[in-house]
Order: C-alpha cells, then structure tokens, then sequence
C-alpha cells in the first residue's frame, strides 16, 4: 500500500492508522460498532420533527441550493443535458428567486456539453467516473475515466469504491485507489460513493466513510441510484456522524451526500434536520451537504409553490425530465 | 347465553386502493336521522385530500388507458359485488336515509341498476360522443372523447347511496379517476362502497372515498392545481361560489348541478359528456 501518497497532513493517530495495510485494518476494525436500533430509533424520530411555513420555505430553498441535477441513463443526449442545465440555472422559470442548484452530475462523455451550457453560472459540474457505477475495472482504466472527465471541464468528480475489495477485506486496495484518483482530479472535487446498499452492515458503512476520508476525499456519497436500497435516514446519520468526528480530530470539514431515493420535499426536510442535528448547523451549506436527485426538485419547486400561492400544486406546472 | 355485545365501529377513508385512518387522527359520530348512534367515520383533513388527488393521478393512466371493453367488465364485476351486500346497504340506506325497509331496497336495487347502466357505456361512448367530421379538403377529420383526468366529486348530501352511485359510476366509466367527498351527514353507504370497490377489480386509486366535512374538504380540492374537473353536486349552498372561483384559477371543468337533483329519475349522458373533452385529428387521405 502505498501509503505516503496521502495529501493532507493527519493528526498522529490518523497518520499512523494509513501507514500500511496492517495498522488500516486495525484501524478500521477499532472503530466502535454502531448501535443499529439506536440510531434507526434516532433517526426515525428527528424524523417526526414538524417544520411549518417560514421554516419549511427556507429549507425547501437550502435544498433547492444543495440538489446534484442528475441525469446517468444510458439514453442520455447531448439535448437532455443542456435541458437540464437549463433547469439548473432557474429551476423554476416564473419564479426567478428560486435558487439555482449547486450541480449537474453527468456521465463523463456529457460533461463538455454541461460545461459549455453552464459557463459563468457558478453551477458546478460533476460527472461519476471510475466504470461508474459497479467500478469493476483495472485501475488504469478507471484513472483515464476520471483524467477524461476532469480533462472536459468537470469540477466534481463522483468515484465509486471497489465494493469488491471492500468486502473481501483488501481495504488497502480500495484506499490505494482513492487516493489516485484523487491524484487524478487535481482541483476538481472528490465525492467517494460508497454504495451503502451493498455494504451491508451499519459497521461496514461507518468503516467505509472513515476508509474514504483518510484517503482525501471531499464528500463520502450513500450511492449510485443503481442499487436498491439507496439513500436511507440512517446510513446517513452513520455517515453524519463520521464527517462530525473527523472535524473534532483534524479540523477539516468535509461533506455527505445522500443520493438515490430522495424523491419527496418531507423526505428532503428530514435529512436537512439530521445534518443540523447530528453534524451540525455549519454543514447546512450546499460546500458540505448535497442531494443527488432528479425528482426531488419538482417536488421541491411544486411545494415550494404550494407555500406561496395556499394551494396545493401538480406536476402539469413544472418541467417534465 | 349473554347478549352479545354490539362493537361500535370506526371507519377510516379509502386513498389508493387502501384503508387508512385519517392523517389528522380525527373522527366524528354518525347517527340515523332520529339521531341514535350507528358508527363512527374519518374525519378527513386537506393532506387527505392531497393524499387523494396524488393516488388517483398516479392510477389515471393504467385506468383511462385500459380498453373500453375491460373497463366495462370490471365495473360489472363491481355491480355483482354491490348485490352481494345487498343487505347490508338496505339496513344502511335504511338508517341513513330515515326510509321504510321496502322504500331502502328500491333505492339500493335502483343504485345497483344505475351502476350496470353506466357499467354499459364505457365502450358505447365513443360511438355516441365521438364523430366523423365532414370537412372541405382532402382530410379525414374526427373526434374522440378522452377521459379529462382526476375529477373531484362532492357527493349529494341527501341521497346516500343512489345519488352516490349516480355520481361516481359516470366519472369513473367515462375512464376518469375519482375522488369523492361523501355525505357529511350520511357516508356509511359510501364507506360500504369502497369496500366493495376494495374487494372488487377496480384498481386502486380509481375512486378514493373521503369523509368528513364538505366545507373543510371541498375549497382544497378545488384549489388543487392536479385536479381537473370538479362536480358540485353535494356542495354547501353558501360555497357554491366561492369552489367556482377557484376552480377557475387552474380553469377545471365544473359540473353544476341543481341541488335538489332527484336521483330516481331515469339517467341520461349528461354526466359522461362532462366529463369528457374531445379530439379531434385530422388525417390527409389518399392522392
């Protein structure tokens, strides 16, 4: 492993804990469990909180500001992405206050097109890379995906993990590996996903965000929409919670984005509380928290109106994606 | 033997095919018209209504694209089930209605009739609505009716049952889904109907079935900006107004109907054709 690679000057522990394969491990494995019932429990009741009228319109503003425009179909066009980065830039054409959202997430080959429609708009652009979305390819080959994304324009780069490598132990592999794309992306930003529906355990999730913020990166990402269960309240409480604790041991602030399955302005507002609650207020910025969603923003912009005009809104007054 | 106990009942609405209780957790007593007690019914709130518009959306397509055929065999399918709780409904149109047992069972035999009526013109309604165009040129212009989408129906306050079915049945043969506000006064019958609708081949969602109060209910529905067509029959008198206005802010259909509609006459097409919009396609024919 090669562990010197790593960028960001750690605090001794942490330091130590990527020195080579062994202390990793131990490191990975010495992180406490995490009480599944406890935090399913908590989760579920920060879920119960009511956020009403002013309250509730400015978080359906901070989640329009912090939604990832995605669009990774097999289908997609050149025609669809600059639709969508239309809607990007003003979600909701007659209401020119609504914020526009922080990104457009595309595949690599999209992202010169997503560039060129968003020059000058502060919209970010990222684009998933690494044989998105299983991950199952050399190395090599997943390096040439990100250089060729972050060589388009891409500001955002959404890597997968080798859930493979993961699973069977070789965490080394799977650090080695972030850490070089990472390499790769220069000044475009990291989001690691870790495929939490594939991990299968609450301490597996918790192993994998540490894993990924060790090994430099920007956000740690639930999924990649392709896998069933996706985004749930609590493996992001578990994520939360990791990005909280690596801000009390060095410093940094680095951010969680849930994805996949977040199709409803409630659901939304959940996860909103949860950031306040578990990591904290600072993390309610599009920088550190952001919903990758495609969905989500009509609903978003429908309640949004429902807010403004007292009654409620139908899918026949916002765009169709 | 002891006697037995009579168990007080609590309904709950019925959005997308299931049963829940109202979002608002509230419920209010139903009692005959000398005022004794029968059940207790969901008092539903306006997230209801928003639950309800959202489940009949979602069932429009499966149900206005099935074929006319299909639609009318399932609504037959209802019409055997109604006559299977036949009893139950003339002990309920009984109480609700303050009607003698014989008066009770010509109005539910008259319901059910209604209902195979209506059952039988889901595939005559495009003969009968729709035409062949002449036209001056070399096209073959005609018109279709299509189903105009989710329809908000308030139910006759009086006529629990008859004038339920009168108003339900043409909405949903005509390939629209529905939401129905029952009879604030007498919705057992309408809480009956949607457990035969439950146990039937209706697909859930086709008609959701709301209790409560009228006036609390009524100016959301027709508000909604996902409904598009609103029928006033069962609506507060002092309200009338008011429902129009905002229908026509996201310019619904609305089905005014005199309020003291009698239900026993013989029914017409009148109902079907309202909520019905037609297209017309213009095709060249041969050189």
């Amino acid at each position: 492993m090669a562990a010197t690679s790593t960028a960001p000057s750690l605090p001794p522990a942490l330091a130590d804990a990527v020195r080579d394969d062994a202390s990793l491990r131990r490191f990975l494995h010495g992180l406490p469990g995490v009480d599944q019932v406890g935090v399913e429990q908590r989760a579920a009741g920060l879920g119960t909180r009511s956020i009403k009228k002013a309250a509730k319109l400015w978080a359906i503003d901070t989640a329009i500001s912090m939604v990832d425009l995605t669009t990774l179909e097999g289908a997609d066009t050149p025609g669809k992405v600059r639709s969508l980065a239309a809607k990007a830039r003003r979600p909701d054409p007659e209401r020119p206050e609504v914020p526009k959202v922080a990104a457009v997430c595309v595949y690599p080959d999209m992202v010169a097109t997503a560039v060129q429609e968003l020059q000058g708009t502060g919209i970010n652009v990222a684009s998933v890379a690494t044989a998105f979305p299983s991950g199952r390819s050399s190395l090599k080959v997943k390096l040439e995906d990100t250089a060729f994304a972050v060589d388009a324009g891409a500001t955002e780069i959404d890597m997968v993990i080798d859930r493979g490598a993961f699973l069977s132990g070789r965490y080394g592999q799977v650090f080695d590996e972030i850490v070089q794309v990472k390499h790769a992306c220069g000044d475009a930003h990291l989001k690691v996903i870790l495929e939490t529906g594939e991990l299968a355990t609450y301490d597996n999730v918790r192993r994998a965000s540490w894993l990924a913020l060790l090994a430099g990166g920007d956000f740690i990402k639930t999924s990649t929409g392709k896998v069933t269960p996706a985004a749930t309240l609590p493996v992001t409480h578990v994520m939360l919670q990791a990005v909280r604790d690596w801000r009390t041991q060095t410093g940094q602030l680095r951010g969680v984005k849930p994805a996949g399955g977040i199709r409803a302005t409630k659901d939304a507002i959940k996860y909103l509380v949860a950031v306040h609650e578990v990591a904290g207020p600072e993390w309610l910025t599009p920088d550190l928290f952001r919903f990758g969603a495609s969905t989500l923003l009509n609903d978003l912009l429908m309640q949004r109106r429902t807010q403004l005009e007292g009654h409620y809104s139908g899918p026949d007054y916002v765009t169709v994606d | 033997m002891s006697e037995r106990i009579s168990v007080a009942k609590t309904y709950k609405l019925y959005i997308g095919g299931a049963f829940p209780r109202s979002e608002s957790g509230r419920s209010y007593p139903v009692t005959d018209t000398k005022g004794a007690f029968l059940a207790n019914a969901a008092q539903g709130s306006r997230k209801d209504a928003r639950d309800a518009v959202a489940a009949a959306r979602k069932a429009f397509p499966g149900w206005s694209g099935a074929t006319a055929y299909n639609r009318g065999q399932v609504l037959y399918r209802v019409a055997e089930v109604l006559e299977g709780r036949r009893e139950q409904f003339v002990a309920e149109v009984g109480a609700a209605e303050g009607v003698a047992v014989k008066k009770a069972q010509a109005l539910v035999d008259a319901a059910i009739d209604r209902w195979v009526w209506y059952a039988g013109w889901t595939d005559k309604i495009a003969t009968v609505l729709g035409a062949s165009n002449p036209v001056a040129g070399p096209y073959f212009s005609f018109s279709v009716p299509e189903p105009t989408g989710v329809v908000a129906v308030l139910a006759p306050q009086q006529s629990s049952l008859l004038g339920l079915i009168s108003v339900v049945a043409p909405v949903v043969a005509a390939g629209n889904t529905a939401v129905v506000v029952a009879s604030q006064d007498r919705p057992l019958p309408a809480v009956t109907l949607s457990e035969v609708l439950a146990t039937s081949d209706l697909p859930g969602g086709v008609v959701n079935v709301l209790t409560g109060r009228t006036a609390e209910i009524a100016p959301w529905l027709a508000s909604h900006a996902d409904v598009n067509a609103l029928d006033l029959t069962g609506a507060p008198e002092a309200l009338r107004a008011d429902l129009e206005q905002s229908a026509a802010g996201t310019v619904k259909r609305v089905l005014r109907t005199r309020p003291s509609e009698d239900f026993t006459r013989e029914p017409d097409l009148s109902r079907i054709r309202a909520f019905v919009e037609s297209k017309t396609v213009w095709h060249p024919i041969g050189v």
